[in-house]
C-alpha cells in the first residue's frame, strides 16, 4: 500500500493518464461528495484490476457502477470497505477519502470503517441462525446489550428493510428458510441495523426473480433518503431505474462518470455508447 | 470379440466387483457374530448385570471374579485425560491452520499434523516408557510411572491430528460469504471466527471430537504399555489401571480356550465393539445433518 502526501495530492491533481478524461469524468461540485476516490489503482498479483480510477460519491444519492464483466466494478466497490484487504497478494494505490480520512491510514481500522461502510452481497449471505439473531449480530459485536433495545432496533431494521410484514410472525425461525428475495432483504436489514452512512450494493439482485428484484429496487430508491448508496450492477435497466450518477468500467478503467440521465442519453465516449446499446458486455 | 461374449465379460466384470465389495460387510458380519457367540456364554454364566456392575475382576482366582467394571472405569479414567489434551490441542491446531495461518505456513504444518497421526501406536507407547513415564513418576513422586494419566497424555497427543485435521476440514468448509459477511458488518477476526466460523463448522467439529474418542477407546498398544495393569477401581489419575482393551490383549494369551475367562474377554470385547459403534453412528449422524444444513445455504 503506497502512503501519499495528501496535501500535494489534492493540488496536483490531474486526469493526464485518462484519455480524454476531462471531458468524461464528471464530477459535481454542487453536491457533498462523502467518499472521494483519486487515482486508485489495485492490483492482485500480476493483473492490474483497476487503473488510476477517481470519482466522488455524493451524499444521499445512488452511485452506480456498471460494465461488462471482469471489468472491475466487483472490485472497486470492495475496496471501499477495504473487503479487499482478504484478497490474496493485493496491492493498492492511490487514495479513497470518507469525509476527508484516508481510509488506508494507519488509524483508521478497516473494523471502523466497515461500521460506517456497509456491504450487501451479491449472494444472500444470512448466517444459520434466526431471523433476529441474524439482525442482533451486528448490533451485538457493536456493544448494544439490552435486550429490549436489540428487539427494537431489529423490528426497526426489517420495516426499513420491507420485510418486516411478510415475517414478523417467524423473526426466531432459521432465516434459511426464506426464499432468495427476503434473505436478501434481510441482509439489507442486517446491514443498516447498524447505522451506517454507506452502503455498498454489490448486485444484490444477480440471483433473484424480477418481482424479488423490482422490490430490492423500490428499497434502494426508499433508502437513498437515509444512506449513501453505491451499487454495482450488470443490468443498465437497473442502473437507469435507481441510480443518480453513473460509473461505465471498461476493463479496469474508469470510461465515463456523470449523472445517471447523461450517461444514457448522451454518452460522451464511444464505448460507453456501445455498452449501454448492447452492442457489447 | 462377439457381442454375446462381450456380455459375458461385462457381466462377469460386474459380478466380481459386487462379490468382493460385498465381502467388507461379510466380514464385519462375522466378527459381529463371533463376538456374540462367544461373549453369550459368559453373559449366561455370570448374568449380564452383575458382570457389568461388579468391582472385581479376578479371573484366575477361584472362585474367579468377572466384574468389568473396574476395567470400564480404566478406559473412562484414561479416556477423559486424553480428551482433556487433544480437543483443546487438536482444535487450536485447526483453528490456526486454517483461519490465520498463511499460505506457506499452511502448506508445511498441515503435512506435518498428519504425518503424526500416521505414526505407529507402538512407537507412542515407548516415548511414553522412555520418557514420559519416568517423567511423571518423579514429577508426582509416585512409586510407579505407569498410570492412567502417562497413557492418558500420550493418547491425547496421539489423537490430536485426528481431531485437528477433521476439525481444520469442516473450519474450511464453511462458506467464504458468511465470514464476509461478518466482516462487513465489523467484526474483527476474533469475533469472526467465534460468533460465526466455528458454530457454522460445529457439527463437524463435534463429529471430529467423537470419531477422535473412538479412536482413543479402542487404542490397545499404548494402554498396555503405560497404564500399569492394575484392575482396580481408580480412586485418582495417577493410579495404575486396566482399560478393557488392554484387559483383552494381555489375558487372551493365557486364558484358556473355551473357559469362562475366555468368554468374559468376548464379553469385554463385546461392549467395547458396542460402544464405538455407537459413536460412530453418532457421528455420521450429525455430519449428516452438517452436510445438510450447509448445503442449503451455499
Amino acid at each position: 500500500m503506497l502512503k501519499l502526501d495528501t496535501e500535494k495530492k489534492e493540488h496536483n491533481f490531474s486526469y493526464t493518464s485518462v484519455k480524454n478524461a476531462m471531458e468524461k469524468v464528471i464530477l459535481d461540485p454542487s453536491q457533498k461528495a462523502r467518499i472521494k476516490v483519486r487515482n486508485l489503482n489495485f492490483s492482485y498479483g500480476e493483473k492490474q484490476a483497476l487503473k488510476n480510477i477517481s470519482l466522488d460519491i455524493y451524499e444521499k444519492k445512488v452511485t452506480a457502477i456498471i460494465g461488462p464483466s471482469g471489468c472491475g466494478k466487483s472490485t472497486f466497490i470492495r475496496i471501499l470497505n477495504r473487503m479487499s484487504d482478504f484478497t490474496l497478494s493485493s496491492k493498492v494505490e492511490g487514495e479513497i477519502l470518507l469525509d476527508g480520512k484516508d481510509i488506508f491510514s494507519k488509524d483508521f481500522s478497516p473494523v471502523e470503517l466497515r461500521k460506517k461502510v456497509g456491504m450487501v452481497f451479491q449472494k444472500p449471505n444470512p448466517f444459520p441462525k434466526s431471523i433476529i439473531e441474524n439482525i442482533a449480530y451486528g448490533l451485538k459485536i457493536n456493544g448494544v446489550k439490552d435486550k429490549h433495545k436489540i428487539e427494537e432496533k431489529v423490528i426497526k431494521s426489517l420495516k426499513r428493510a420491507a420485510l418486516y410484514e411478510e415475517i414478523k410472525n417467524r423473526i426466531n425461525e432459521s432465516a434459511l428458510g426464506l426464499s432468495g428475495g427476503q434473505q436478501q432483504r434481510l441482509c439489507i436489514a442486517r446491514c443498516i441495523a447498524i447505522e451506517p452512512e454507506v452502503i455498498l450494493f454489490d448486485e444484490p439482485c444477480a440471483s433473484l426473480d424480477p418481482i424479488s428484484t423490482a422490490k430490492i429496487e423500490e428499497l434502494i430508491l426508499e433508502l437513498k433518503n437515509y444512506y449513501t448508496i453505491v451499487i454495482v450492477t450488470h443490468n443498465m435497466q437497473q442502473a437507469l431505474r435507481v441510480s443518480d450518477y453513473t460509473a461505465f468500467f471498461l476493463m479496469g478503467e474508469l470510461i465515463e462518470f456523470n449523472e445517471t440521465k447523461k450517461i444514457f442519453e448522451n454518452p460522451s465516449d464511444k464505448r460507453t455508447e456501445d455498452y449501454i446499446t448492447g452492442r457489447f458486455g | 470379440m462377439s457381442i454375446k461374449s462381450e456380455n459375458f465379460r461385462e457381466k462377469a466384470i460386474e459380478y466380481t466387483l459386487f462379490i468382493l465389495s460385498l465381502s467388507a460387510i461379510i466380514f464385519l458380519a462375522g466378527i459381529i457374530f463371533t463376538l456374540i457367540k462367544e461373549a453369550i456364554p459368559a453373559f449366561k454364566e455370570i448374568g449380564f448385570f452383575k458382570m457389568l456392575l461388579s468391582k472385581d475382576w479376578y479371573p484366575t482366582y477361584d472362585p474367579p471374579d468377572f466384574g468389568i467394571l473396574p476395567l470400564m472405569a480404566g478406559t473412562m479414567v484414561v479416556t477423559v485425560i486424553a480428551l482433556l489434551i487433544s480437543i483443546p490441542l487438536g482444535l487450536a491446531c485447526a483453528i490456526y491452520i486454517s483461519e490465520l495461518a498463511g499460505k506457506r505456513e499452511k502448506v508445511f504444518l498441515k503435512p506435518f499434523i498428519e504425518l503424526l497421526s500416521s505414526i505407529p501406536s507402538v512407537v507412542y507407547g515407548f516415548w511414553g516408557i522412555v520418557f514420559l513415564a519416568p517423567a511423571i513418576q518423579k514429577y508426582f513422586d509416585i512409586p510407579s510411572g505407569y498410570c492412567a494419566i502417562t497413557s492418558g497424555i500420550v493418547l491425547g497427543i496421539m489423537s490430536a491430528p485426528i481431531i485437528a485435521s477433521l476439525s481444520e476440514d469442516s473450519l474450511n468448509y464453511v462458506p467464504k460469504s458468511f465470514k464476509e459477511a461478518a466482516f462487513a458488518l465489523g467484526s474483527n477476526k476474533f469475533e469472526t471466527l467465534m460468533n460465526v466460523t466455528i458454530p457454522a463448522a460445529a457439527s463437524g467439529i463435534i463429529t471430529s471430537i467423537i470419531l477422535g474418542t473412538g479412536r482413543i477407546i479402542g487404542e490397545t498398544m499404548v494402554v498396555l504399555m503405560l497404564s500399569g495393569g492394575a484392575a482396580i477401581m481408580p480412586t485418582s489419575a495417577l493410579e495404575p489401571v486396566r482399560p478393557m482393551t488392554s484387559a483383552i490383549a494381555a489375558e487372551m494369551g493365557e486364558a484358556a480356550f473355551k473357559t469362562l475367562h475366555y468368554y468374559s474377554l468376548f464379553a469385554i470385547a463385546l461392549i467395547l465393539f458396542a460402544i464405538t459403534f455407537v459413536l460412530n453412528m453418532l457421528a455420521e449422524k450429525i455430519s449428516k445433518k452438517y452436510r445438510i444444513k450447509l448445503g442449503s445455504s451455499r
